[in-house]
């Protein structure tokens, strides 16, 4: 039997899950921000990896087929958009329930009527359109969060809404989406992935009859091939995934790490700390690396490691808010957007204006100020974010500074204003022959470096 | 934790001594002695007690205050009266005792001064914290003495010759005319000779941790250790002895192959050797050092108990030119040294003592500690290739105290060590 290793990061925002195989290939990712508990994070995390690591297993099996067929990839990768749709909807479905379970104790008379009829028509049209967006926009490979997803519609569908129905909607949402959150749905991967393939099959045989925008498919060479093909290309994956979905995804030994690690009932052998793992993991996937930052949601470390990998020494930011991720999230909560927008709309920005605030509660009111006298939303954007990296830089400085390689790991590294200001200050303060790595894992170093101790731990 | 803490001979022996010395300090004033108020680094005990005063060093009550969980009250109370949230933590919490009747640890009175001895050593504080202290006392004598930075990496005779002709012009003068009794060179030579055999007997009890498992904590215990040579018996005949002691107490350990005595109980299994560098936190100082014993780390050697005075350079004093020697001893003192000495002296203790790592308590009230620490890392780690671990924490701030960073912090540092040492031993 094929031996996997697993390694669980629970951070103090998120919690990552990684499974690799024998020779450290990552064949899992399970990311959740559920604030429950962290046994409940560490169980959606892992079986969130179980699931995309069948869906990997699947299409190393048939590594062959992808690669000569481009109808049979296209067809994986709308399979897996609509499996985490398909999850996505259970949880909007919970959530419904939620919502009405909150608009009931909450609020009567015609009030609660008007409610809850605003809030069924914000349900319904959720659905569809986050299915689009799962299928034609790759929703599912940005690893955003269903809280992520469903505000930022939600938010958009109240702002029109007046003052006597704004605050009940926020309340009613408020109230509700934690417990969502927090709760733990395990699925069977067999039933939803045909429930995926039926769904895809509807839409493939519906191509050409209706326009692209119904079907929720962008029509293109790889569907035109999909529309004559579809029917021999689910039979002759169904019998894959009966197999992947029956695979036993035998975890041999698992190493926690992170914030809360103390908290995990492993044996002391199978905690480690988070630095070790960061620089472990990003030490991997680029061995060259000599300088790790990592910059997380609530800390920020700046890491020196040597060519095995072994961490030589480290520096900490555990003492304020301002140079790590909450900073960000502040800072999106102030300006009233979402995390994820926050980055491509400094990037905008035609200048730096420059944020004097060392404390994150402070840079508000500074912001405030400066929104007074008129600077732009995205010149101020800028500036914070500067402002966030200066931090990390001096942190980098303290210490021994950039060597070599550098890799940049951490929730914030998938901010493209964090990484184009970290990019060019490397470069200014130790020469542009430093190398700078940024990977779309970066998010789940912690959790790699973990899952490739457990490896080691097995061996030794 | 439990209630019982283990405790060596020497230590029962230590608490004596010190309770005796406040005692005395508390009828100071019906026995007509003349209490001297001066600081640690570079105190010259020998001179003050040759003049029949007694010494109090500050410094020791807001530590002892910090221990026994009042510093607190007593730095927001010096706090209220103007001081600012940066001031180092020493001076409030001394200004805040003061301020409060000047209790001391054992919860006798301590007499107001009768001199303050600035003996300023690597210190810009100091000077501030006895200009406080003169407002607190208006028109009590006060004797500075400046001592030279060594700049230049050595003290010169020129040097030297400055500090002599203080103590005769300055600091002489004014304790014969606070004491009323002349200079007497022969009682300072005799104390001379005293701290002299305590100085060897130091050197030597340091010079154990060489064995393993080493026998001492040379930080954690290290500052027990160092206690009646900077408070109150330097040059007496009772140092002596209680060094004799001590020492021989250490060699049966050492026979014994018995690791060191903490509260928790003896050491059972050495597995990190550990030079640390910064002052301790003593308002939760035994948590502080549990997470060491937990971990099974042992401190090899720490700069902290070089602060009265270092001595693993060759340093002693020479009775035969007892003014010289407390001027070379004042200059000598770690706080003194320059930056490139420190590295020196630290890395001389690394290698000596066999340390598989070094760690840095960067202490947020004390310049003369934390300034060039991040210089003394680097160097450090570039030289001998030696894993670093920083944490941060205050002397007796019990708000700077936080636990679960420095665990986490800890936990990352000897996880590093053991991590390095399965490679090593692997390669």
């Amino acid at each position: 039997m094929k031996k996997y290793f697993l390694g669980i990061d629970l951070g103090s925002t998120t919690s990552k899950a990684i499974i690799i195989d024998e020779n450290d290939h990552i064949i899992g990712r399970g990311i959740t921000n559920t604030r429950a508990n962290y046994t409940v994070a560490t169980e959606i995390a892992r079986l969130e990896a179980t699931y995309n690591a069948r869906f990997t297993l699947l299409k190393m099996k048939l590594q062959d087929e992808i690669e000569s067929r481009p109808d049979y990839k296209r067809y994986i990768r709308d399979v897996e958009s609509v499996f985490q749709y398909l999850q996505f909807k259970r949880r909007l479905d919970r959530l419904s329930v939620e919502f009405r379970d909150t608009i009931t104790t909450t609020f009567s008379g015609e009030k609660r009527d008007a409610i809850s009829g605003y809030v069924d028509g914000i349900v319904s049209r959720i659905g569809p359109s986050v299915l689009d967006e799962f299928l034609t926009g790759q929703l599912g490979s940005k690893n955003q969060f269903f809280r992520d997803i469903v505000s930022e519609r939600y938010n958009k569908e109240i702002a029109g809404l007046g003052k006597d129905f704004f605050e009940p909607m926020m309340l009613v949402y408020d109230k509700s989406i934690t417990k969502v959150e927090n709760e733990l749905t395990e699925y069977d991967f067999r039933e939803l992935v045909d429930h995926s393939m039926a769904l895809l099959n509807d839409k493939y045989a519906g191509l050409g009859e209706s326009s692209s925008e119904e079907s929720g498919l962008a029509f293109d060479s790889e569907l035109n091939l999909l529309k004559g093909n579809y029917k021999r290309i689910y039979d002759s994956l169904k019998g894959h995934i009966g197999f992947v979905a029956g695979l036993d995804i035998h975890i041999t030994d698992m190493v926690g790490t992170g914030y809360g690690r103390a908290l995990l009932p492993f044996p002391e052998k199978s905690i480690r700390s988070e630095i070790l793992c960061h620089a472990f993991g990003a030490h991997a996937v680029f061995p060259d690396t000599r300088t790790v930052l990592d910059i997380g949601g609530q800390d920020t470390k700046a890491i020196q490691v040597d060519s095995h990998g072994l961490v030589t020494s480290f520096y900490m930011n555990d003492r304020c808010a301002a140079g790590c991720g909450r900073y960000l999230g502040y800072i999106a909560d102030e300006f009233n957007i979402s995390l994820n927008e926050l980055g491509p709309l400094a990037i905008e920005a035609t200048k730096e204006v420059n944020i004097c605030s060392t404390c994150t509660v402070f840079a508000a009111a500074e912001i405030r100020e400066l929104l007074n006298v008129g600077q732009k939303r995205s010149d101020i954007l800028a500036g914070l974010h500067r402002a966030i990296v200066m931090r990390a830089m001096s942190l980098l400085a303290r210490s021994g500074g950039v060597r070599n390689e550098f890799t940049f790991t951490g929730g914030v590294a998938r901010n493209q204003a964090v990484l184009k200001y970290v990019s060019d200050l490397v470069i200014q303060n130790y020469g542009k022959d430093i190398k700078i790595n940024v990977h779309t894992d970066s998010i789940f170093m912690g959790a790699l470096g973990g899952a490739m101790f457990a490896r080691r731990n097995v061996i030794n | 934790m439990s209630k019982d803490v283990a405790k060596e001979r020497s230590m029962i022996i230590q608490k004596e001594m010190i309770a005796n010395h406040f005692m005395e300090l508390s009828t100071a004033k019906e026995t007509g002695k003349k209490v001297v108020y001066t600081f640690v680094p570079g105190n010259i005990s020998e001179l003050i007690l040759s003049f029949g005063m007694l010494p109090v060093y500050p410094e020791i009550n807001a530590l002892q205050s910090g221990m026994r969980k009042k510093s607190g009250d007593y730095i927001r109370d010096a706090e209220q009266h103007g001081h600012s949230e940066d001031v180092c933590t020493y001076v409030k919490c001394d200004v805040g005792m003061m301020i409060n009747g000047n209790i001391g640890p054992t919860g006798e009175k301590i007499p107001n001064p009768d001199l303050l001895l600035l003996s300023y050593t690597g210190c810009f504080t100091f000077l501030k914290w006895f200009e406080t202290l003169e407002r607190l006392y208006p028109g009590v004598p006060v004797a500075l003495l400046h001592t030279p930075y060594q700049e230049a990496h050595k003290i010169t005779p020129e040097m030297t010759a400055y500090m002599v002709k203080q103590l005769k012009e300055e600091v002489i003068p004014k304790m014969e005319q606070v004491s009323g009794n002349k200079y007497d060179e022969e009682k300072l030579k005799a104390a001379l000779r005293n701290s002299s055999k305590v100085e060897q007997h130091i050197i030597n009890i340091f010079d154990t941790t060489k064995h393993r498992p080493s026998p001492i904590d040379a930080y954690f215990a290290g500052v027990y250790y160092i206690g009646p040579i900077n408070s109150g018996f330097r040059g007496t005949p009772q140092a002596v002895d209680y060094y004799a002691e001590l020492y021989k107490e250490i060699r049966e350990r050492i026979e014994n192959k018995l690791g060191p005595i903490t509260p928790e109980g003896v050491m059972e299994e050495e597995r990190f050797r550990l030079v640390v560098e910064g002052p301790p936190n003593w308002t939760h100082f035994r948590e502080f050092w549990k997470l060491f014993y937990d971990m099974g780390a042992v401190i090899v050697a720490s700069s902290y108990t070089k602060v009265g005075g270092v001595y693993d350079m060759g340093f002693r004093v020479n009775p035969d030119k007892p003014l010289e020697s407390l001027a070379e001893y004042c200059m000598n003192c770690y706080t003194n040294l320059n930056l490139q000495q420190r590295v020196d002296l630290l890395s001389k203790c690394i290698t000596d003592y066999h340390a598989d790592g070094f760690l840095v308590n960067s202490i947020k009230s004390c310049n003369s500690f934390s300034a060039g620490q991040l210089m003394i890392m680097q160097q450090l780690e570039k030289k001998l290739e030696i894993p670093i671990g920083f944490i941060e924490s205050d002397l007796v701030d019990p708000r700077y105290f936080s636990y679960s960073n420095i665990k986490n912090r800890l936990e990352s540092f000897f996880q590093m060590l053991e991590q390095r040492k399965m490679i090593i031993k692997t390669a």
